[in-house]
């Protein structure tokens, strides 16, 4: 059977994607950054993970307001990155495994959750940005089921569905046949808000209180309204439903491997958190 | 009219981009959202009026991109991933988005980024 082995969280800036193209690992506005990565990177070369499962967010790529989705599960043979209007360069497509996409999506429907299913899904930097942070040199070709969550146009699904989501995508997992380790990642976030009078917003203190509660107890934080996550984190701090759903799928107890907090990236606090389901 | 499930406290500086603001600004964020493809820009950029009479941008929304006011493209409807495809064409970061819609300099701005909430 398949089994998650644990989940990354980390945030998806543009900006990551333009840096990491132009290798800019050494420059100081970069270097405290990227050095938060390798930690990451050997956990995942220690647990080598068959599957990334990844909850991300669209920025008007693959979809745009005419069909707006709440949930849409890629159940693609690959994922193209392609230009999201800024020219910067694309790189090769993930692979995806659709058999588990199916099973995915037959197991969300029968628990009520009613996805839709996308058999074409362009990725953007919201998935592309952690791909590339935590398997840069692809050396080993991980297979990818993205999950889409909608974060840019209100009504969004609240924290504790994305939770309850999350656990959901566990339950399918646990229930697939074929033996995979499964890695869950969950991008976006930390605080920002790039619209408004209130751009540059930035909440330390909040951030900081998330990324202790989401190891031990995240259902406090699936309690607060998209409101609440939107005063607290700003506009764009509401991607945080995109880690309440990867915490949803790992399940009670977590071991947290790793932790980083970096202000800023662009107009983003970054957060990157690693957590492991076994120990 | 549209009302709101449950009504929330607005948050001052953010417009949330609902129904309400997505019906609005339906023909500006298509007109954004054409500006992935590259040629698409291109044209945007070779006639800028011409492309957004195809788009039926109105008089408003027109205005608001002759002019590149952020806070006007938000107020005519404009959702602020799909204007960042805008801004792009204008060589625009998010920090200068930023200082122009908080009236800072883009410095300014910066450090704000770095500072607050310290």
């Amino acid at each position: 059977m398949a089994r998650i082995i644990g989940g990354i969280a980390t945030s998806h800036v543009p900006a990551i994607g333009g840096a990491i193209a132009k290798k800019k690992f050494e420059d100081p506005y970069w270097k405290p950054f990227f050095d938060a990565y390798p930690p990451a990177r050997e956990w995942l070369a220690k647990t080598g993970p068959d599957v990334a499962v990844v909850f991300y967010n669209d920025h008007g790529l693959n979809f745009f307001l005419d069909k707006q989705p709440t949930f849409a599960v890629g159940a693609a043979p690959e994922y193209v990155n392609k230009d999201e209007g800024w020219g910067l360069p694309t790189i090769p497509p993930f692979p995806g495994i659709p058999e588990l996409s199916w099973h995915i999506i037959e197991t969300l429907v029968a628990d009520e959750f009613d996805p839709v299913s996308c058999q074409e899904m362009a990725v953007d930097h919201g998935f592309v940005v952690p791909m590339q942070l935590l398997w840069p040199g692809r050396e080993r070709p991980i297979r990818t089921v993205p999950i889409c969550i909608n974060t840019v146009q209100h009504p969004l699904p609240a924290p504790s569905r994305c939770y309850k989501l999350g656990q959901a995508i566990r339950k399918a997992i646990e229930t697939y046949e074929q033996d995979l380790d499964v890695v869950i990642l969950g991008t976006g976030g930390l605080s920002h808000q790039l619209d408004g009078e209130r751009a540059g917003f930035i909440n330390r203190k909040f951030d900081r209180m998330c990324m202790e509660k989401i190891v031990d107890d995240p259902e406090s934080l699936a309690r607060y309204s998209i409101h609440d996550l939107v005063l607290e984190a700003g506009a764009q701090g509401a991607e945080f439903i995109l880690w309440l759903a990867m915490r949803g799928a790992l399940g009670g107890h977590v071991k947290q491997v790793h932790a980083n907090y970096h202000v800023p990236i662009s107009n983003t606090a970054a957060g990157l958190l690693v957590l492991d389901s076994a120990a | 009219m549209m009302t709101a499930a449950r009504p929330d406290a607005p948050i001052p500086g953010t417009t949330i981009f609902d129904g309400r603001q997505a019906m609005k600004g339906y023909a500006l964020n298509k007109m954004c959202y054409s500006f992935n493809d590259k040629a698409n820009r291109e044209a945007f950029v070779a006639d800028e009026d011409a492309y957004c009479r195809e788009y039926g941008l109105n008089e408003a929304q027109r205005k608001a991109v002759r002019e590149r006011d952020v806070l006007a493209l938000i107020a005519a409807g404009g959702n602020i991933y799909y204007l960042a495809k805008f801004a792009g064409i204008l060589g625009l970061s998010v920090q200068d988005v930023g200082a122009q819609q908080t009236g800072m300099t883009v410095e300014a701005f910066r450090r704000k980024l770095t500072g607050e909430g310290a």
